[in-house]
């Protein structure tokens, strides 16, 4: 399986922190990738470093072959790496529809937007359809999540990068996000996920890699973590039986 | 001790909260649970005073405070832990909690206004606050710049910040997102003694419904709005309205 994605000994600073202590991550093409591990272990610095959001002190991450450490965002994302932050990023005062224009690179009016695609979306989540022409800070904060979400994959991206997406979303919600997730796989995209539900992690992870203290210390297989409690206990300090 | 009556309010032409009315008593803990946007954020909303109702009524203790001001609600022992981070934000973990604790000694008349008292008592709500980091377990980041958290360790924060002013009504909007999962039971069990004390009323929106069945006495459930079933948590989740509307049972399998 080659890499999509690679990270080798990245290193990141925030003003006098230093965060990542060299990460070592391949995203394998085609796949989810799970990014597992403690508050503070760096998995959304990593996240904002691949994106540009921080800068890589020091390292090298490769994108279909080719480097963009020091790349703007914008280049990055334009390479076709779409990102969902912690933060959603929505646009309050922009409609719904707004929102999702100004991320589909092709589309500059909403007869543009892919429909079929649209209406995908809205099978998944209905309230962006309900509340299409309302400003997106009227939404609550699990359908800002939604429309955050659908941001990214309103366009197909070769990889997205994706920062715990059941955060405030209620139980169904939560499946139709997992069920959305599987059908992008299956098109093809390729998704490093940050997400603290189990259930979410073993529904979609095919491999994992598990960050302490700003490094990757272990990269597998999903399912061998998913049935080895007793390496949970060591990295993640439980186990995911006891947490459904 | 907490009433709402006919609690409603209108953006627009939408009605985000829908004639609620629910009475909650001390000692209990109640879980608000719906689909996203169902009303559960206005209705914390409308209950803290963060927005103005269109129509109805919050009683707390008897008295209508459905005019009052936010920062009058909470001197009258209304409590919130926000969905959105609302900290200071370049002051320390530790200032942050000290700063809590003091805020309810001297809205509680129990410190004075003058640098001298102020001086004295600065050490006793130090430790205090310290010793609410150790529950929530912050302590070795008591003296990180509160922006600088990461975003579980401010959900951590928050709770401290609650815990410290202590109010008669604790409101907690997802205490546990984003929240790892180890971390997950050290708030549980900080909600847990809190509602051990019996004299604390306690509201909780949480979407994990193994979390709501484990601490919920009772489960109202909104749904656009209104109020659709509330009463003794087995029987709401079995209803029909919680499996379809709330846990997509009938739409999806459990995943």
């Amino acid at each position: 399986m080659t890499a999509l994605l690679q990270l080798q000994g990245v290193h990141t600073h925030i003003g006098a922190y230093h965060i990542l202590h060299g990460v070592d991550l391949d995203v394998p093409e085609g796949e989810v990738t799970m990014l597992l591990g403690r508050n503070g272990a760096g998995k959304s610095t990593t996240l904002r470093t691949i994106m540009g959001l921080w800068r890589a002190s020091q390292g090298r991450i490769d994108f279909k072959g080719r480097p963009i450490q020091g790349q703007r965002t914008p280049e990055i994302a334009q390479a076709g790496i779409g990102y969902v932050p912690e933060t959603m990023g929505i646009f309050s005062d922009l409609t719904v529809r707004e929102n999702l224009l100004l991320a589909a690179r092709q589309a500059r009016r909403a007869e543009d937007l892919d429909t079929q695609r649209l209406e995908w979306i809205f099978g998944f989540f209905p309230a962006l359809q309900k509340f299409w022409l309302f400003p997106a800070g009227k939404l609550s904060g699990g359908q800002k999540q939604m429309l955050a979400i659908a941001r990214a994959i309103i366009e197909p991206r070769a990889l997205l990068l994706i920062d715990e997406p059941s955060k405030g979303l209620a139980p169904s919600i939560v499946n139709n996000l997992i069920a959305a997730l599987r059908e992008l796989k299956a098109q093809a995209s390729t998704i490093l996920l940050v997400e603290q539900n189990f259930q979410m992690a073993r529904a979609l992870g095919d491999s994992v890699a598990v960050m302490d203290d700003g490094r990757v210390v272990h990269h597998g297989r999903m399912a061998e973590l998913g049935d080895d409690e007793g390496l949970q206990q060591r990295l993640l300090g439980l186990s995911l039986a006891v947490h459904p | 001790m907490l009433e709402t009556r006919d609690l409603t309010i209108r953006f627009g032409g939408h009605v985000a909260v829908d004639r609620v009315s629910c009475r909650f008593e001390a000692g209990t803990l109640t879980a608000i649970v719906g689909p996203n946007g169902a009303g559960k954020t206005t209705l914390f909303n409308l209950i803290s005073g963060q927005l103005p109702a269109s129509e109805g009524q919050v009683l707390l203790a008897g008295e209508d405070i459905t005019r009052l001001p936010a920062p009058l609600r909470t001197r009258r022992g209304l409590g919130r832990a926000f969905q959105l981070t609302q900290l200071f934000p370049k002051l320390s973990v530790q200032e942050n909690v000290r700063l809590a604790v003091q805020a309810r000694e001297q809205g509680r008349g129990n410190a004075g206004l003058d640098l001298l008292r102020v001086w004295l008592d600065r050490k006793d709500w130090i430790t205090e606050a310290q010793g609410l980091l150790d529950a929530v377990r912050l302590a070795d980041k008591r003296d990180a710049v509160a922006a600088s958290l990461p975003h579980g360790d401010q959900r951590k924060l928050e709770v401290a910040l609650l815990m410290a002013l202590d109010p008669k009504v604790y409101m907690f909007d997802e205490p546990t997102a984003g929240m790892s999962v180890d971390e997950v039971p050290v708030v549980l069990e900080l909600i847990r003694a809190l509602k051990a004390r019996r004299d604390r009323l306690i509201l909780l929106v949480e979407h994990k419904m193994d979390v709501v069945r484990e601490l919920a006495d009772r489960i109202v459930v909104l749904h656009n709005g209104a109020l659709v079933a509330d009463g003794e948590p087995a029987a709401v989740i079995a209803s029909p309205v919680v499996q379809q509307a709330y846990l997509g049972m009938a739409a999806e399998e459990p995943a």
